[in-house]
């Protein structure tokens, strides 16, 4: 792997993250240039493995929590990090090792680049997801069984929110109110770890494969079918989007994509389920793939991952599945994160049976 | 009997096209002219052609009007030519300093249209809460400190709360006078980086649209016209002269849109793929309700990134010049002394259309070897035209495809996947008949709760659907027949009260001209 991230890796960085976010986590772009600008105010950001790393160091995962168009319009200042940092350390008594991104999906995945060169702390090759989810509970630690300690949140205008939840599920429901009287858009550490207490709690490896991703595509002469071997995915269709419902209920974004076959396809039709990622896959009645495991609409072109507020009537996408991180396979991960964790009534199937 | 002509002219890569139209919107002439490296040579040129086609002496004493779309703006910033300097002004600190304005803009265009960069306290919460008071000191300071040829402002939330970027405005007018200010709110919607981009853009494009104005009421002045001017904007609307002044940057990709336009009215078909086969590409559109579907994507233009929409346009190598065996190279505009039929040696596309039966053009016969490759090439750009049909309808195959520009006799009669093939009467001029016969358009954008009986959501969708109309009219629409012609809603998460992002966009004829 990789030791250090420069300005160079972040374009392939955010275009890996935009495909492990499965239709949500946020626009990479802002993230990505908030990354460039950081490289280039701070320096590189060294990418460090957990065995690098004493047992006892502190790991910082850091999200955005918030409404995607809300953080595009009224993007992060500067010192939040520094401010969740600060709080941390006076509460522990002692420094942190490095950051972690909560979310490798979407702009969450690239933007803790930038929090990590301001902090001056090297960033984990890890993160909480494997992909980009909702909800705060459904990280990898709260399904690991480690106590949501605590949560400190930040906000553009300087406030500081420390919470100490009693479970994951407080957790999200009282950041969620912060959240919103924040404007909608506030930077946040969930759970603070040591190394130690990551191993088993945290998905390795997420960065360093995100940049991968990314590169997979650059310059490839097909980039579609470079992206799908990377992925090791299955190609559930190649189509247009011939029908799009939304609906907001809950505070989600939720809809119906409708995918039409062409070419090979014609005469094939998807459905996609949607709230705020890509969940459920349906085709003849038949479910071809479903949470957590990844669902992820590109161009089919460009293989550029299209998210889901950007899905519009008439474009040529092709969807892609590929299993997910074994963790969210366990009973407790399926409960988190399953299709009935998202109101689905379905038992979970693999991708590799069913698609 | 008082007659009023209008003049329809497209500025294009290759060629300038003109048309003048009657009241009643039929074609009285067209001429088509190589475009000239500084436009208004083949501005004018095509104008006098045109002019002179009138089927009377004297009647072009009656134009009224003048519609132009051009390239030029988008090509000043693609050479980095003509731009004026900058001041940016960002209200929204302590929020968004993590991206400072003009950070991903290539470092030529940057210190190109840079004066100086400031983000001051202020913007707004999504809700309309203030992020932080406007710092008004600190604008001043600003403005005082760094001399501009303009100013661009851009506030966090402006599009749905606009009253901070007004203010600023009135206090630069206080404090400095005459220079001109792009408020961001009037350019573009929610993003605020790419709204910043276009907002820059815009200020820094005065000058250019000036010279452009200029250029143009020169030539009309030389053929002793008095005239109003219009200008066509990307999405398929006109705006008046004074207007397209103060928002050059809209006038940006306004081709395509006048060719679907012009497609449409000339054929008399509102839904339809439209293939536009001009000497070097062939662009495909798709028409609903006779305006273009607009691309989600967002916009780069010289490398800087903006939320305009514009036509969702496919374009091909396949055009009238182009190279048989070369493909995508093309004759381009050699293609009167190059080509098979005009007694050339290279053979083009045109060459193959004819060998196939499928025009009658150019003053030699298709010498005997080439048939066989011609016939090969033809069937292989019918191909291609079969596949971009397929990728840009909708799995719908009960639509005609309307084709237009100097090359559509390339088409086949048939193509697989559509209706019919409508070749409407003046198709080679149809970028220009676009512009001629487009509406007044302006577009609004906000955000308002996604459900509820509540009368505010009703009264905020009103007031969305008044602005874009007020906007429409401030383009020169008439105000008694100025209609709203999209309205779309997109939900917003995470937020306290389930929104939309709202957009709405009104069109209207132009008022009717007094005298």
């Amino acid at each position: 792997m990789q030791a250090r991230i420069t300005s160079a890796d972040v374009s392939a960085l955010a275009r890996g993250c935009a495909v492990l976010g499965t239709g949500g986590g946020g626009d990479v772009r802002p993230g990505a240039i908030a990354a460039r600008r950081a490289i280039r105010d701070h320096g590189d950001v060294p990418l460090v493995t957990l065995d690098e790393l004493p047992g006892d160091a502190l790991v910082l995962p850091l999200s955005g929590i918030g409404a995607p168009t809300v953080s595009n319009e009224m993007v992060h200042g500067t010192d939040e990090p520094v401010r969740i940092a600060e709080e941390i350390e006076r509460i522990l008594g002692r420094p942190l090792a490095a950051v972690m991104s909560s979310e490798i999906g979407g702009g969450n995945g690239v933007a803790p680049v930038a929090w990590a060169a301001r902090l001056g702390l090297p960033l984990l090759d890890a993160d909480a997801m494997g992909r980009a989810f909702p909800e705060v509970q459904m990280v990898s630690m709260y399904v690991a069984g480690i106590p949501a300690n605590l949560v400190v949140m930040a906000d553009v205008v300087g406030n500081v929110v420390t919470i100490r939840p009693v479970d994951g599920l407080w957790s999200e429901q009282i950041a969620r109110a912060v959240c919103v009287a924040a404007g909608s858009s506030a930077l946040m550490a969930d759970y603070v770890l040591t190394a130690r207490e990551c191993a088993g709690a945290v998905i390795e490896g997420t960065v360093s494969r995100a940049i991968a991703v990314g590169r997979a595509t650059e310059g490839a002469a097909d980039p579609l079918a470079a992206l799908t071997a990377e992925l090791g995915a299955v190609r559930l269709i190649t189509g247009k989007l011939a029908d799009l419902e939304r609906r907001t209920t809950g505070g989600f974004a939720r809809g119906t994509a409708t995918i039409e076959g062409t070419g090979g396809d014609r005469g094939r039709i998807l459905q996609l389920e949607i709230q705020n990622e890509n969940l459920v896959a349906v085709e003849d009645g038949r479910v071809r793939a479903m949470v957590p495991d990844l669902i992820t609409v590109v161009d089919t072109q460009t293989a550029t991952a299209i998210q889901t507020e950007g899905l519009r009537y008439g474009q040529r996408v092709t969807v892609l599945a590929w299993p997910c991180d074994p963790l969210w396979r366990t009973p407790k991960g399926l409960e988190t994160a399953g299709p009935r964790a998202f109101g689905y009534d379905m038992d979970y199937r693999p991708v590799e049976e069913i698609a | 009997m008082s007659i009023a002509l209008r003049v329809g002219i497209d500025v294009g890569g290759t060629n300038t096209d003109a048309v003048v139209l009657d009241d009643d919107d039929r074609v009285l002439a067209t001429a088509k002219r190589p475009t000239s490296p500084d436009v208004t040579e083949g501005l004018r040129a095509a104008l006098d052609a045109v002019l002179a086609e009138l089927p009377e002496p004297g009647l072009e004493k009656h134009v009224k009007r003048v519609m132009l779309g051009t390239t030029h703006a988008t090509n000043a910033i693609l050479e980095r030519r003509a731009l004026g300097r900058v001041a940016v002004l960002r209200l929204g600190a302590p929020a968004t300093t993590s991206v400072p304005p003009l950070s991903e803009w290539p470092d030529d265009l940057r210190e190109t249209v840079a004066a100086g960069t400031a983000i001051v306290r202020g913007g707004y919460f999504v809700d309309g809460r203030e992020i932080a008071p406007l710092d008004v000191d600190a604008v001043r300071r600003f403005v005082a400190a760094t001399p501009a040829d303009a100013i661009a402002v851009t506030g966090v939330f402006s599009p749905a709360s606009a009253d901070q970027e007004n203010r600023v405005a009135e206090i630069i007018r206080a404090e400095i006078g005459d220079v001109p200010v792009s408020l961001s709110h009037e350019i573009g919607s929610l993003g605020l980086l790419e709204r910043e981009n276009a907002t820059v853009l815009n200020a820094a494009l005065y000058g250019v649209a000036r010279d452009v104005t200029d250029a143009l009421r020169e030539a009309l002045a030389a053929r002793g016209l008095e005239v109003e001017t219009y200008f066509a904007q990307n999405d398929g609307t006109l705006m008046a002269v004074d207007y397209a002044a103060r928002y050059p940057v809209l006038t940006i990709g306004s081709g395509p849109a006048n060719s679907l336009r012009g497609a449409a009215y000339l054929s008399g078909v509102t839904d339809a793929i439209v293939a536009d086969v001009g000497g070097t590409s062939t662009d495909l559109g798709v028409l609903a309700g006779g305006f273009p579907r607009e691309s989600a994507a967002a916009v780069e233009i010289g490398g800087v990134a903006t939320n305009f929409r514009m036509p969702d346009i496919l374009s091909i190598a396949l055009g009238g010049g182009t190279i048989v065996g070369a493909e995508p190279r093309s004759v381009g505009y050699r293609i009167g002394t190059e080509a098979l039929v005009f007694g050339g040696s290279t053979p083009t596309m045109t060459d193959a259309a004819v060998a196939a039966g499928r025009g009658d053009v150019g003053t030699h016969p298709v010498p005997g070897q080439w048939r066989e490759r011609l016939a090969r090439a033809v069937r292989r750009a019918d191909e291609a035209v079969a596949d971009a049909v397929d990728r840009v309808t909708l799995g719908r195959v009960d639509r005609p495809l309307v084709a237009v520009g100097g090359g559509a006799f390339l088409l086949a009669a048939e193509v697989p996947g559509v209706r019919e093939v409508v070749r409407p009467a003046h198709a080679e001029v149809a970028n220009a008949v676009g512009a001629a016969i487009a509406l007044a358009g302006g577009r609004f954008e906000t955000i308002v709760p996604a459900s509820g009986g509540g009368s505010s959501r009703a009264t905020l969708i009103d007031n969305a659907k008044e602005e874009a109309a007020a906007r429409a009219v401030a383009a020169g629409a008439d105000p008694a027949s100025v209609q709203i012609v999209e309205l779309s809603e997109i939900p917003l998460s995470y937020l306290p009260e389930p929104a939309v992002r709202l957009h709405v966009k009104a069109a209207g004829p132009l008022a009717r001209q007094a005298g």
